[in-house]
């Protein structure tokens, strides 16, 4: 694979050439590939037998796994009196990262769909991965509020069937909002995963040697054979799980955000919570793609299909979000001083200079500073600059939530009733134990299907080479026995021109 | 038993072209099998539009309006919680009733595209299929353009041609397969 050339720097050009190449956007696809080399070098990894590092990290994780699974046991064999929770602090650490984690998966969904119905071309190499990451986000932040029942094995309660009791949940309960949410957001992002991993599967199938290979991936696809009259209705079908699964994003994390905007508290009651909400997940979402895609794509060498081009996009979803997020914090801070009430005053003068106000700045240096290196295209560009940034954001994304929920409720009305949290290390244990969890289900994967969704960017490939051919552009995605130039592109959908070049910054 | 008369293209312009030909000469069922999907190959085929998103919209409504009838029954009508003297018909309480609304119009609608489009559509799962008796017709997943014609009988004087035609529509493999198609 060809290495991935130094990319521009901003600096003053010496030539038009250089002026035009500094304006030049990075590629999609990097490289002259067909077919063939893509899906060599795209399948090459899940052949190849696991690495030492591989290795490494998988018993890490499993370890980390295994020390999940302790505290788990603890919590359910001993009740939830083993976290640092109290009255009035009822929630802490568990619904943090039930947010936290829900947060994380919404870049996925937001790649994958929002991104698809706006044509945006450069999601097409890594939805696979960000789908993945959302699905294996859900399934840990699902685990907090079934733990937090405190008698995990009635969890099937909260389902309306027909009981003994004669009784039935209260469907006006945000909470019962946020079980519906939450199990549809996993159902859905797990159906549209899947429908788009049946045609990369039967690639993995038909390149596969050896018989216990072609069982399990031809089982896994379902004995599909890229039938013209299949993709008639799965170009559909794909299309509308993408459009469907768009509000769902935006809904669930507004259900998320019910949970605590539909209370009395100070600090919750507030109506900016479900845009605010929805732009904080979108903003650590992406931070954590950036976290996890750019080891991946060093070391399973994918660079050519997850270029410089898509990482300074997510870099710049990412400084747009921050200042949502940014947004939001000061309008938080400003609806209590304007509410006039002394209550709401009180939690936000106590966030800036209370017990936890060491939490409420890490959180503001890191949500509302840190992103604004993006401003620049060097750090836009230069990988262990956004990759040291994204890791501050994730951080900064789980003081946010640690900060509204703990610190809201840890002085509320009554001064008798207050009190602090500190986790002890059941609760702080399960959090560091879905992080190891969350890591080892993205090994596995990484390891045993496409982690870029292979059929698509053969697609890509040759939408680019038709555009390539109609607007004259380099011949570098042209690829030996590409289509006449003029012809129609994939999808029956006339092949857009690519966009002309232009200045990025602002 | 069904006979596949199955010929390997290598680049797409030829795969549609020959789709329209044998399309036009009446030798049988036909179908083509692609990596990706092509554009034009529904034309060149014949295919109707598809009807999927007809299926979706029915799920989606009814599970929608399920869902609403579900919340209705539990809270207003099987066990009626009266909170703040909301009582009254269908209509009780419905805007805490929209959030679950339209998460179950959604799921519906998520699992119609998933499980109605598999089983119903492609009718998969299938692991089996007449075409995989062909080693060379893994390449349809992978890098080549196949087309299958597909005829009750298994008339050699009746296949020659075909596999003639094929040849001469430029494909560079040509193969006759057998096998049940049900």
């Amino acid at each position: 694979m060809s290495a991935v050339p130094a990319h521009p720097v901003v600096r003053a050009p010496t030539t038009a050439e250089a002026a035009r190449a500094l304006l030049e956007e990075a590629p999609i696809i990097e490289g002259e590939h067909d077919d063939g080399t893509l899906n060599k070098t795209l399948l090459d990894y899940v052949w190849k037998k696991p690495g030492k590092g591989w290795w490494l990290l998988f018993l890490l994780g499993m370890g980390g796994t295994g020390f999940m699974l302790l505290t788990m046991t603890v919590t359910i064999a001993r009740g939830i009196g083993e976290w640092g929770n109290n009255i009035p602090i009822a929630w802490a650490l568990d619904i943090t990262n039930f947010v936290w984690w829900i947060g994380i998966g919404h870049a996925g969904t937001l790649i994958s769909a929002i991104l698809l119905l706006f044509q945006q071309r450069w999601r097409t190499s890594i939805n696979r991965f960000a789908e993945a990451m959302t699905l294996f986000a859900v399934v840990c932040a699902g685990l907090y509020p079934v733990l937090h029942l405190g008698r995990p094995w009635l969890a099937y309660w909260l389902f309306p069937y027909p009981n003994t009791m004669q009784m039935w949940p209260q469907f006006k309960s945000p909470l019962m909002w946020d079980v519906f949410a939450v199990s549809t957001y996993l159902t859905t992002s797990l159906l549209f995963w899947y429908l788009g991993l049946i045609p990369d599967l039967a690639s993995l199938r038909d390149a596969s040697v050896g018989r216990k290979r072609r069982l399990v991936y031809g089982f896994l696809a379902f004995g599909w054979r890229g039938s013209a009259r299949h993709w008639n209705h799965y170009k559909i079908a794909y299309l509308l799980l993408a459009g469907i699964a768009t509000p769902l994003v935006v809904s669930v994390h507004t259900i998320v955000s019910f949970d605590f905007a539909t209370s009395v508290l100070p600090g919750w009651h507030t109506t900016i919570f479900p845009p605010y909400f929805v732009a904080g997940a979108v903003f650590s979402g992406f931070a954590m793609v950036i976290t996890l895609i750019v080891p991946a794509r060093r070391f399973m060498k994918f660079k050519h299909v997850v270029t410089m081009r898509h990482l300074e996009a997510m870099n710049k979803v990412i400084l747009l979000t921050g200042m949502i997020v940014a947004y939001g914090y000061l309008m938080e801070h400003f609806f209590a001083w304007y509410s006039g009430d002394p209550y709401e005053f009180f939690v936000f003068a106590n966030r800036r200079g209370g017990p936890y106000s060491p939490v409420f700045w890490l959180m503001v240096f890191c949500n509302i500073l840190v992103p604004h290196i993006f401003w620049f295209k060097k750090a836009r560009t230069t990988i262990w600059i956004m990759w040291v940034a994204a890791l501050f954001i994730n951080v900064g994304m789980w003081c946010e939530r640690f900060v509204i929920i703990v610190t809201s409720l840890h002085r509320d009305f009554l001064p008798s009733s207050w009190s602090m949290y500190f986790p002890t290390w059941v609760d702080g244990g399960l959090f560091i134990g879905t992080l190891f969890f969350f890591g080892t289900c993205f090994l596995l994967f990484l390891k045993f299907l496409p982690a870029v969704a292979i059929t698509e960017i053969k697609e890509l490939r040759h939408e680019l080479a038709h555009a390539a051919g109609t607007s004259g552009a380099p011949p570098s995605h042209e690829p030996p026995g590409a289509g006449e130039p003029g012809a129609p592109g994939p999808f029956g959908v006339p092949v857009p021109v690519p966009r002309a070049p232009r200045g990025r910054e602002g | 038993m069904s006979t596949f008369v199955l010929g390997e293209f290598s680049t797409i312009d030829a795969v549609l072209k020959a789709a329209a030909t044998l399309r036009d000469a009446r030798v049988g069922t036909l179908d083509a099998y692609s990596p990706y999907p092509l554009p034009g190959m529904e034309e060149a085929l014949g295919l109707h539009r598809s009807k999927v998103p007809l299926m979706a919209l029915a799920c989606g409504v009814s599970g929608a309006c399920g869902g609403y009838l579900l919340q209705w029954w539990c809270n207003a009508y099987d066990y009626p919680l009266n909170v703040g003297n909301r009582l009254t018909g269908l209509t009780v309480g419905w805007p805490a009733m929209i959030p679950i609304t339209f998460e179950s119009g959604i799921l519906a609608t998520a699992l119609s595209l998933f499980f109605g489009t598999i089983v119903f559509f492609f009718k998969l799962p299938r692991p089996y299929h007449p075409v995989f008796e062909s080693e060379a017709f893994r390449s349809a997943s992978l890098d080549a353009f196949w087309i299958s014609v597909e005829r009750d009988d298994d008339d050699a004087a009746a296949v020659a041609p075909i596999l003639e035609k094929l040849r001469a529509l430029g494909a560079r493999r040509v193969e006759t397969v057998r096998g049940p198609t049900e």
